[in-house]
C-alpha cells in the first residue's frame, strides 16, 4: 500500500508519521506543499504541527497551498485521507470535514495521553479494532471542536463522530473532556467516511516503550482494510 | 485605497480568550465589564480605485480566507 505525507512549513509530526506508516508496511512518500500533484497513493496524510505558525487561524493558510487541490480531488474520488491535529485543522479549513476547532476551553496548551472511544461502524479506520478504549496522545492549543446544532445532528444521524474523549473506563463525561469540545468530540469523518480528521496522534504511540502501543491497532486495522 | 475589516466570534460561540480578558478586567476593578469578545482587525491596501469594487472584493476575501463563517462574523468598515 502506498501512502503520502504532505509537509507544510511548520509541520512537525511528518517524520513520526513516516516512521509509523513504514513500520506497519506502507510504502510512504513525503510530499512538499508546493508540489501540484500527489504521487500515486492509497492514503494521504496531513500531519500535525504548526503550519505557517498558526497565523490567521490554525490550518487556514495551509488549506490554500498548491497541493491542497489535488488532496481535495483525491478525497472526492473516495481516496483515504487522514488529518491528525494540525492536519485536522487543515481539513476543517478546506471544508473536507465539518465544524471548527476553537482555542482550548481553559486556554492551556495540552500535551498528555488521553483515552478515546472510537466509532467502529462502517469505516475503515476503526472497524475491526478489538480494544474498546484506546490510549492516544494529544498535543494542541486549538482542539476545542465546535459545530452548529444542525451539523451535529446530521453527523450523529450519519455516524460521522469518529472518536470521543473518555476516561480509562470508557466513560464519556465533562471530566474526561480535555479541551471543551462539544460532545467530547476528538475526531470526525466526512459523510462518506473516507476522510478522518482527529486531534489525537496515533503515530506517537506505536511502541510499548512510548507510553502506549494503542496507535498500532489503528495502523494495523487500517492496513488490513486496504489489502 | 485602504479597506478595513473586523472579524469577531459569532454570538453563542465560546470565546475563551475574551472570557479570560473579561475576568482579568474584573479582577483589575473594572467591575462593570460583563462580557468581552475578542476579534481580529485587518487593513487591506488595494490597487482598486472604486470603493464599491474594492469592498466587494474584500467581501470575497472574507468568505474565502479572512473569516471562518462557521464560528466568525465579518464586518467591512
Amino acid at each position: 500500500m502506498k501512502s503520502s505525507v504532505i509537509i507544510f512549513p511548520g509541520s512537525n509530526c511528518d517524520r513520526d508519521m513516516d516512521v509509523a506508516l513504514k513500520k506497519f508496511g506502507f510504502k510512504n512518500k513525503m510530499v512538499w506543499h508546493n508540489d501540484n500533484v500527489i504521487p500515486k497513493s492509497d492514503l494521504v496524510v496531513l500531519p500535525g504541527g504548526f503550519s505557517y505558525g498558526d497565523y490567521l487561524r490554525c490550518g487556514s493558510i495551509a488549506a490554500k497551498s498548491n497541493i491542497i487541490n489535488s488532496v481535495i480531488e483525491f478525497a472526492n474520488k473516495g481516496g483515504l485521507v487522514i488529518g491528525i491535529c494540525n492536519g485536522f485543522q487543515i481539513l476543517i479549513e478546506t471544508g473536507l470535514v465539518t465544524g471548527a476547532l476553537l482555542r482550548n476551553k481553559y486556554l492551556k496548551f495540552i500535551c498528555k495521553n488521553i483515552f478515546v472511544k472510537a466509532n467502529k461502524t462502517q469505516n475503515k479506520y476503526f472497524n475491526k479494532i478489538k480494544k474498546d478504549i484506546l490510549e492516544l496522545h494529544i498535543a494542541h492549543n486549538d482542539g476545542n471542536y465546535f459545530c452548529s446544532e444542525d451539523d451535529l445532528k446530521s453527523m450523529q444521524d450519519n455516524d460521522q463522530i469518529a472518536v470521543r474523549y473518555c476516561d480509562s473506563n470508557g466513560e464519556i463525561s465533562e471530566y474526561s473532556n480535555p479541551n471543551g469540545s462539544i460532545q467530547n468530540i476528538a475526531g470526525v469523518f466526512n459523510e462518506k467516511k473516507n476522510i478522518l480528521g482527529m486531534m489525537p496522534h496515533p503515530e506517537r504511540v506505536i511502541d510499548s516503550c512510548l507510553s502506549s502501543n494503542d496507535g498500532s491497532y489503528f495502523f494495523e486495522n487500517l492496513l488490513s482494510n486496504m489489502k | 485605497m485602504k479597506i478595513k475589516v473586523i472579524v469577531t466570534p459569532k454570538n453563542g460561540v465560546l470565546d475563551p480568550q475574551g472570557k479570560a480578558i473579561q475576568q482579568t478586567l474584573n479582577s483589575m476593578n473594572f467591575i462593570d465589564v460583563n462580557e468581552v469578545r475578542q476579534g481580529k482587525y485587518f487593513e487591506i491596501e488595494t490597487d482598486l480605485k472604486d470603493e464599491k469594487d474594492a469592498k466587494k472584493n474584500v467581501e470575497d476575501m472574507c468568505k474565502k480566507l479572512l473569516a471562518n463563517l462557521v464560528i466568525e462574523d465579518y464586518k467591512i468598515l
